[in-house]
């Protein structure tokens, strides 16, 4: 399965990953050679099957309607790159 | 000619105390960043857990509409970037949600079908500044239920009534506040255009229409550019367009350059959400504004009173607990609406009980007060709480009822004049009016007027 | 210097060991011996000599908190730790101290264990080797030129060179019982949902599952009962209750059937790993299990099914390592620029890899023939295990990885190659099974050989049972300088 370049482009934007011409490169020919041997499930015949995306026990407990404390503000911002006395900073954002 | 096509899909906030997936307040207005832990900032490792009561909710909505309630439902991610977005995905259903179907009642219009309601998780705020963007998170991760219409709406006034008629409807079943200005209840409009004879045209989706003479603006906007764009042989283009109430014009979000893929796929941090058909039954549907007003109407209410009491889910509730529908209402549009309009008071903080008012009534029944007596008493009640015997005590507003005394000012009354005692016992019966005048003047008003028509016919011989 | 773990709790508890001593022969030993492996990424000793003083009076004081109480345990760096930096072998990550702890650390800590630090992986748990660190690789045990496996690389060298008693792991898709392999010592990945996973940072939230790995069975089952069981923060944790496992442990296993599938002993299977493994099988039919050939027809699609959904899943659980709220953030002008130079400096070149093939798979267009088609097969291979159990099977055994230890930058470079050595680990996270890796011997070059079991969905203790069964008839050896 080729990939190819503008493939890589499209797939790295979407995912927010800025590559340079060179892993583009090497990504292309990597997943492509990933994506060969994935393509051995196009044998498999999964006509009436279901998806399984759950592996568990279904019908948990729900959680009940109850507050609980959380953070304080200086604990949810103490990690943050840039923040002002309230809020989380980002370069402004363009609608 | 061309017909417009709109489809509304509303995001309403779940009357809940926490959030959807963690035990933070919802509670509006609380200073930025005040409300948020580990599950609703998207820190590693934490992990979503359903809140009980948003599903509830839900159920309440979907049964009150007549949608098909899944048994089971899945839930799914919603990927994009975005800085109030924290987890780089929304929690939302998507195949399977939990309401499929249903319909709302619009009245003096028809059932309009709906798609689905399904359950999701609303995102942050973020405040544009001139240095960069402030993200505030205490919004992020609060219940939603999303109410998609079929695209069967044929005019703005068509989807202003619909959306009037579904908020009220959500409102009286205490799955929301009604709050458009808190953002708790937010539309999105569908709108395309189309010769009726031929398939349905490209939709433009409208966002942020946060009131619902915008939804009519916006949606009116966007029809005359769609008809003028295809006037002029162009071709419209499926896009996302905000509205600008200030220029009262709608515009392409810049944002949208790159075409929507989500990649959607099942959530694999929360099973499936199971919702056997004991829970389903034991859910509680509130009466619905319809048929209240007709339960109003079949009292005896008039429909324009009835419109105005169930326009305002506290009026109605107030209605429902004074007893006698019709009195009920006079009382609701006549005097607390007066003393409303004046901002007398509050219709939030009542001073008085409804068992007051029925007090007031019973004074007026027993003849102790006249009607202009009752009028005075609600209004001091409606200002104060004052219990109504006690103003009839205060403002001495008790009828004579002794009726040895009312004999005594009834023969005052046919001593000072004779003639035209005369003249009714002659057969001018409209004088007993003026008689019975003159006997209510000398009792400055506190007359029973029924015991005195009586006393006179009684003198007069009939 | 450290024995079993099940030895360590038992001289605690007969007052032979202090809590205190014995964290300071830990530490002395890391501090000695680390160097050459790189197992840590950082300790936590002040915290860690506070809780064995603590340890020490509730011991000396005979009353316990649990049969672990002053056990030092050491944690994968994917656990969140209150006020401890927490990486998860990532640059992004660097720095980044969490303000909660992950609910198997609160556990581990209420049953009185000494969490003495955290320990190296694959970046994101990404990797089988633990080369793909941001920090640096660790090293095996036996011979520093190998790798000890991955991503639990750090906690199986630890417990393996003796610098612990126990770790924690998590295993994806053999995250713990490869290195457990690769480094002789046992390694367990309960069933899915059996513990639960908050507070720790997600790979693939499906496959996930947070295990024991300590030098013996014992050891390994008395931290599985001191983590298991419902969590109301992790809803895909089980309400089923906890059996006691060393109870179970000590049955017999006389009467069990092992099933032994055909598909896991087929091609690419080193020929000393497989002598190895049907030694121990010969160990288990003596002690009264009957072995019983099966098949597992959709085994050989495992790889492939788990490098679809695990990507997948990945893709969008990385999403939120954008810069904004924690970690690292590269200067730029616009919001997109931001996000996009976060990213590309933040991840290194596996995880770059895996989000670009988990977004490839979930993108418009792509979803049926990839992701769903995986989930799929997915339900295929675990309905091969249900008509293995259904025919009366109790345990499928296995070998744990198909050649013993690589060496250091072997399979670097070659993806494809690296994804491959998970081929007999990854069916039991497709099904949400438990399975464990226990040593069974040794290659001419001394290198350790693990056989695995894997088991009915939450049917640990069998696993237990056979693991300890098989434990027993081994050779024990200890590596060199260690
Ligand atoms: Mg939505
Ligand atoms: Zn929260």
């Amino acid at each position: 399965m080729a990939i190819d370049r503008a493939q890589v482009r499209h797939v790295a934007r979407l995912a927010r990953l800025r590559l340079s011409a060179a892993e583009e490169e090497l990504y292309a020919a990597q997943l492509g050679a990933v994506l060969g041997y994935l393509e051995r499930l196009a044998a498999v015949d999964v006509s009436s099957v279901e998806p399984l995306s759950f592996a568990g026990d279904e019908g948990s407990s729900l959680r009940e309607d109850v507050a609980r404390s959380g953070l304080s503000r200086e604990q949810a911002l103490a990690a943050a790159p840039q923040h002002d006395a309230q809020a989380f900073v980002v370069p402004r954002i363009i609608e | 000619m061309l017909q417009p096509v709109i489809g509304l899909e509303v995001h309403a906030q779940l009357l809940t105390r926490t959030k959807i997936f963690c035990g933070c307040s919802t509670a509006f207005g609380a200073p930025p960043n005040t409300q948020v832990c580990p599950v609703c900032l998207g820190l590693p490792g934490a992990l979503p857990a359903l809140n009980r009561a948003v599903v509830e909710l839900a159920v309440r909505a979907g049964k009150a509409f007549a949608c098909r309630i899944a048994g089971r439902s899945v839930w799914s991610r919603k990927n994009y970037f975005y800085p109030d977005l924290p987890k780089g995905y929304q929690i939302t259903q998507f195949d399977l949600p939990i309401c499929a179907g249903g319909a709302v009642d619009v009245p003096g219009l028809r059932k309009v079908q709906l798609t689905r309601i399904h359950l999701e998780e609303d995102a942050g705020k973020s405040v544009h500044a001139e240095g960069g963007s402030e993200v505030d998170l205490n919004r992020s991760g609060v219940p939603l239920i999303e109410i998609v219409g079929e695209p069967v709406l044929r005019s703005s006034e068509e989807a202003s009534e619909y959306l009037k008629a579904l908020r009220l409807a959500l409102v009286y079943l205490g799955v929301n506040d009604g709050n458009l200005e808190e953002g708790s209840f937010r539309c999105d409009a569908n709108v395309s255009v189309h010769e009726p004879s031929a398939k349905l045209g490209t939709r433009v989706e409208l966002k942020n229409i946060n009131s619902f003479r915008f939804v009519r603006q916006a949606i009116d906007y966007e029809i005359a550019r769609q008809v003028a764009a295809l006037g002029r042989g162009e071709r419209i283009i499926q896009e996302t367009r905000l509205y600008d109430h200030e220029k009262n014009e709608t515009r392409a979000m810049r944002s949208k350059e790159e075409a929507n893929d989500y990649r959607y796929f099942p959530e694999p941090d929360l099973p499936p959400l199971v919702v056997s058909p004991a829970w389903i039954d034991a859910v509680q549907v509130p009466r619905l504004p319809n048929e209240i007003t007709a339960g109003l109407l079949a009292a005896g209410v008039a429909p324009a009173d009835a419109r105005t009491i169930v326009g305002d889910p506290r009026l109605a509730a107030l209605h429902a607990r004074l007893g006698d529908p019709r009195r009920a209402a006079h009382f609701i549009v006549g005097e607390l609406s007066r003393a409303l309009n004046d901002r007398e008071v509050n219709l939030d903080a009542l001073a008085f009980e409804p068992a007051q008012v029925a007090e007031a009534w019973a004074l007026q029944d027993a003849g102790t007060i006249s009607s202009t007596g009752l009028k005075e008493v609600l209004a001091e009640l409606i200002r104060t709480g004052k219990p109504p015997a006690q103003t009839v005590l205060e403002r001495g507003l008790a009828q004579v009822q002794d009726l040895a005394a009312l004999d005594a000012v009834v023969d005052a009354v046919l001593a000072r004049y004779p003639s035209e005692a005369g003249k009714y016992q002659a057969g001018k019966k409209t004088l007993l009016g003026f008689l019975v005048g003159a006997a209510m003047k000398e009792l400055k008003g506190k007359g029973n007027p029924s015991a005195l028509n009586a006393l006179f016919r009684a003198r007069l011989g009939g | 210097m450290v024995s079993g773990l099940g030895e360590v709790a038992a001289g605690l508890s007969k007052g032979a060991l202090q809590p205190s001593e014995l964290l300071e022969a830990c530490l002395t030993r890391i501090a000695a011996l680390d160097d050459k492996l790189h197992a840590f990424l950082r300790l936590t000793e002040r915290t860690a000599r506070a809780a064995a003083k603590a340890a020490d009076l509730r011991r000396a004081a005979r009353q316990p908190l649990s049969a672990i109480d002053g056990v030092p345990i050491a944690l994968k760096d994917n656990f969140c730790m209150e006020g401890v930096e927490t990486t998860c072998g990532s640059r992004i990550l660097q720095g980044y101290v969490p303000p909660y702890d992950a609910t198997a650390v609160a556990r581990l800590e209420a049953a009185g264990a000494v969490i003495v630090g955290k320990l190296n992986m694959d970046e994101f748990a990404m990797g089988s080797s633990t080369e793909n660190s941001a920090f640096g690789p660790t090293r095996n045990p036996w011979d520093l030129s190998r790798t000890p496996g991955g991503s639990s690389g750090g906690s199986a060298a630890a417990v393996a060179a003796g610098l612990v008693p126990g770790a924690l792991g998590t295993d994806t898709g053999g995250s713990i019982r490869q290195p457990a392999s690769l480094c002789g010592c046992v390694g367990l990945k309960p069933t899915y949902g059996r513990v639960s996973r908050y507070g720790v940072i997600a790979f693939a939230s499906s496959l996930d599952q947070v295990g024991p790995l300590a030098p013996d069975v014992q050891g390994v089952a008395l931290l599985l009962q001191s983590i298991a069981g419902q969590d109301e923060r992790d809803q895909t944790s089980s309400a089923r209750p906890v059996p006691s496992y060393g109870e179970l442990l000590e049955k017999s296993v006389r009467g069990l059937t092992i099933g032994v599938p055909k598909e896991l002993f087929a091609e690419g299977l080193d020929g000393q790993v497989e002598r190895a493994v049907r030694a121990a099988m010969a160990r288990l039919e003596e002690d009264g299990c009957t072995l019983k050939p099966i098949s597992l027809p959709n085994a050989p699609h495992a790889i492939a099914a788990y490098y679809l959904v695990a990507t997948a899943e990945a893709s969008s659980n990385l999403a939120r390592y954008d810069g904004v709220r924690f970690g690292h953030r590269a200067q730029a002008d616009s919001l997109l620029e931001m996000y996009q130079a976060t990213r590309a400096e933040g991840f290194g070149a596996e995880v770059k890899r895996r989000i670009m093939l988990g977004t490839y798979a979930l993108s418009a267009g792509y979803y049926d023939a990839y992701y769903l088609r995986a989930q799929k097969v997915r339900t295929l291979i675990r309905r091969d295990f249900e008509q293995a159990f259904a025919a009366g099977v109790d345990a499928v055994v296995s070998p744990t990885c198909p050649t013993t230890a690589f060496r250091l930058g072997e399979k670097s470079g070659e993806p494809l190659a690296m994804y491959l050595s998970d081929v007999y680990t990854v069916p039991a996270n497709l099904a949400g099974l438990p399975g464990i890796s226990v040593p069974c011997g040794f290659d001419q070059g001394g290198l350790p050989i693990g056989v695995q079991l894997v088991g009915r969905p939450f049917d640990e203790g069998t696993l237990l049972r056979l693991a300890r069964a098989a434990e027993r008839g081994r050779e024990q050896r200890t590596p060199e300088g260690f």
